[in-house]
């Protein structure tokens, strides 16, 4: 094709195209700039309407409170042990059910069951009563379980992993069983350590899940102090009731309504996101052309 | 049975033996709790258990939950707020991608990607929890600006007219970079020879849009469409919890966060989970549909 020059038109919209994305970014960006502010700034100045992008009245005194506030790092820890828990039974469950439905029926014949039996449970649900009543009767709630058991087998990550062995070379798995391997040895040995792009992917989805999900929490807890982290900044910051986290002194209640605690708060709570945010952004394509585009 | 067969099931022993924690798991946390939407025809004491000896009282909270006088006004605003996320997060997506196409400035486009994007990761709670703080009337960053134009500000959660406007604009904006992307990679898809042929044709840039690209996305956009639509009784619980205060409950409570409320906090077992059953036999209806709709005529296949 050669190259001509642009029409007069053509630039135009150049221009304007260039302006709306470069725009609409710009807002994304200063918003959070501002959040950020926000938290290093002094609350006189927030309330008087003073903060725009930069703090002002800088000071950090938003973070040394949080960093003493030990029901908000109990929380901190909870999300962490349910995010190293959560995580390794979802890619555990992944794998093992993966493999087998990436079979065809000519090879195991009660593939189709099985794929029923698990994408049944995406279609239909028993909804949140019934499930609370269970991990009740189980004696479960307050505990790690009510948060990753019910979510161990995260279908739709299921499917992505299957169609990606299924678009594997069949040759590799004939080759492997001429060799007398197993089906064990065949996933572990053969089919994971070329799986690496759509296994990153699903593990990266399963830590942001785990992470971000607040409502389990709260549901399946009775006590604000086994809350995971979201949970609790449902309580704190976003719904403000003090007095269910047992929060009753006027000091603490002034400091915990303070913009700046609570943007600071809100920060720390998506800090691990900002930190894996990188490695999501290389693999979410690929999950996303795994996923959705698939004919 | 033939030795044929017998010999295959040995071989497929190792498959059923790696499928069986999952099946474990999925009978207890989902099947379970499945069997457990009895307790809409029960007048259920939790005291006694899932499988205890519960007064059953056939359809009376069915028929309760019908003289709520709110069920109606529920109903109403989760289709409204639902219709409207699934056609804009169609349309915005698709008008975002199509302009990003445009650039050709590499590090420009990766750079909006990436800041697009972002929000979609975020907790519902941490996004709240921003929009709360920027949207507010007195100190919000938003409504400073709308101020410093002369105008009133703006109750975005506070004001019942408003609400649903802003329910469905910050869903979109959280989660607009996703499909933005999901649509380039799909524009990606297509043979760029089309384009040159078309430029030899004559054709400009509007006219390759209009004849190549969009027919080039168009079974992915029907496709995410047809699905969409199988989410109508969902007009996303995790949002609008979060922002839902009781100035707004006329316009703002939807049917997922009126079953926790009732069901969960007023302890109504029974009645939640009438609602909550009915919903979900409605919702298995919508989205078993789309996918019949979208495997028959858009040749889907899930798996």
């Amino acid at each position: 094709m050669t190259k001509h020059k642009p029409s007069k038109s053509r630039i135009v919209f150049n221009v304007f195209n260039y302006a709306i994305l470069g725009i609409s970014s710009l807002i994304a960006i200063l918003l959070f700039v501002h959040i950020v502010a926000l938290s290093f700034s002094d609350n006189t100045a927030i309330v008087s309407n003073q903060v725009r992008f930069l703090p002002v009245g800088f000071n950090v005194e938003a973070y040394k409170m949080l960093f003493q506030d030990t029901r908000f790092w109990r929380a901190f820890g909870i999300s962490v042990r349910r995010v190293i828990i959560g995580v390794s039974i979802n890619m555990t469950m992944i794998v093992l059910i993966a493999y087998p439905l990436s079979k065809y029926t000519h090879q195991f014949r009660m593939r189709n069951i099985y794929m029923w039996f698990f994408f049944i449970t995406a279609l239909f649900s028993g909804g949140i009563i019934p499930m609370f009543v269970l991990l009740n009767d189980m004696s479960l709630l307050n505990t790690v379980w009510a948060l990753v058991l019910p979510t161990a087998v995260p279908v739709f990550n299921v499917i992505l992993v299957l169609n990606f062995f299924r678009q594997l070379p069949q040759e590799i798995f004939e080759a492997a069983e001429m060799d007398g391997a197993n089906e064990f040895q065949k996933l572990f040995r053969v089919a994971l350590p070329i799986s690496k792009p759509v296994l990153a992917t699903v593990l990266l989805f399963s830590i942001v899940g785990h992470w971000n999900s607040w409502f389990d929490g709260i549901l399946f807890s009775t006590t604000i102090d086994a809350y995971p982290l979201q949970s609790y900044l449902q309580t704190i910051v976003i719904r403000q009731d003090f007095a269910s986290a047992g929060i009753t002194d006027p000091d603490s209640i002034a400091q915990l309504s303070n913009i700046s605690m609570k943007t600071a708060q809100i920060i720390i709570g998506m800090v691990p996101v900002l930190m894996i945010y990188p490695l999501l952004q290389r693999y979410f394509m690929t999950g996303i052309v795994l996923g959705s585009v698939k004919e | 049975m033939s030795s044929k067969r017998l010999k295959q099931a040995k071989k497929n022993l190792p498959l059923h033996l790696m499928l069986l924690p999952g099946v474990v798991l999925m009978l207890v946390f989902a099947y379970v709790p499945m069997y457990g939407i009895v307790i809409a025809f029960q007048q259920f004491v939790p005291a006694k258990g899932l499988f205890g000896n519960q007064t059953w009282v056939g359809l009376d909270n069915f028929r309760i939950v019908f003289t709520y006088p709110k069920i109606w006004q529920v109903l109403r605003n989760t289709v409204w707020i639902s219709i409207w996320k699934i056609v804009l997060s169609v349309v915005v997506p698709v008008v975002f991608a199509l302009l990003l196409n445009e650039i050709r400035l590499k590090v420009f486009k990766r750079s909006v990607q990436t800041i697009i994007y972002f929000p979609y990761f975020l907790s519902w709670v941490v996004f709240a929890g921003i929009l709360i703080d920027v949207l507010s009337p007195g100190t919000g960053i938003v409504n400073t600006f709308i101020k410093s134009l002369g105008l009133d500000p703006i109750y975005f959660l506070g004001n019942e007219n408003w609400f649903p406007t802003t329910v469905i604009t910050t869903d979109i904006l959280k989660t607009f970079g996703f499909n933005t992307v999901i649509y380039l990679a799909a524009i990606s898809g297509i043979h760029p020879e089309l384009y040159d042929v078309s430029a030899v044709d004559g054709a400009n840039r509007w006219q390759q849009v209009i004849h190549i690209t969009l027919p080039g996305i168009k079974i992915i956009v029907i496709l995410l469409t047809v699905l969409g639509m199988g989410n109508i009784l969902n007009a996303g619980f995790d949002q609008v919890w979060n922002l839902l205060n009781n100035n707004v409950l006329s316009t703002g409570e939807i049917l997922d966060t009126y079953v926790y409320r009732q069901g969960i906090l007023a302890r109504l077992y029974g009645q939640g989970a009438a609602i909550a059953l009915m919903k979900s036999v409605v919702s298995l209806g919508f989205i078993g549909s789309s996918y019949v709709i979208a495997y028959k005529y858009l040749n889907y296949r899930l798996f």
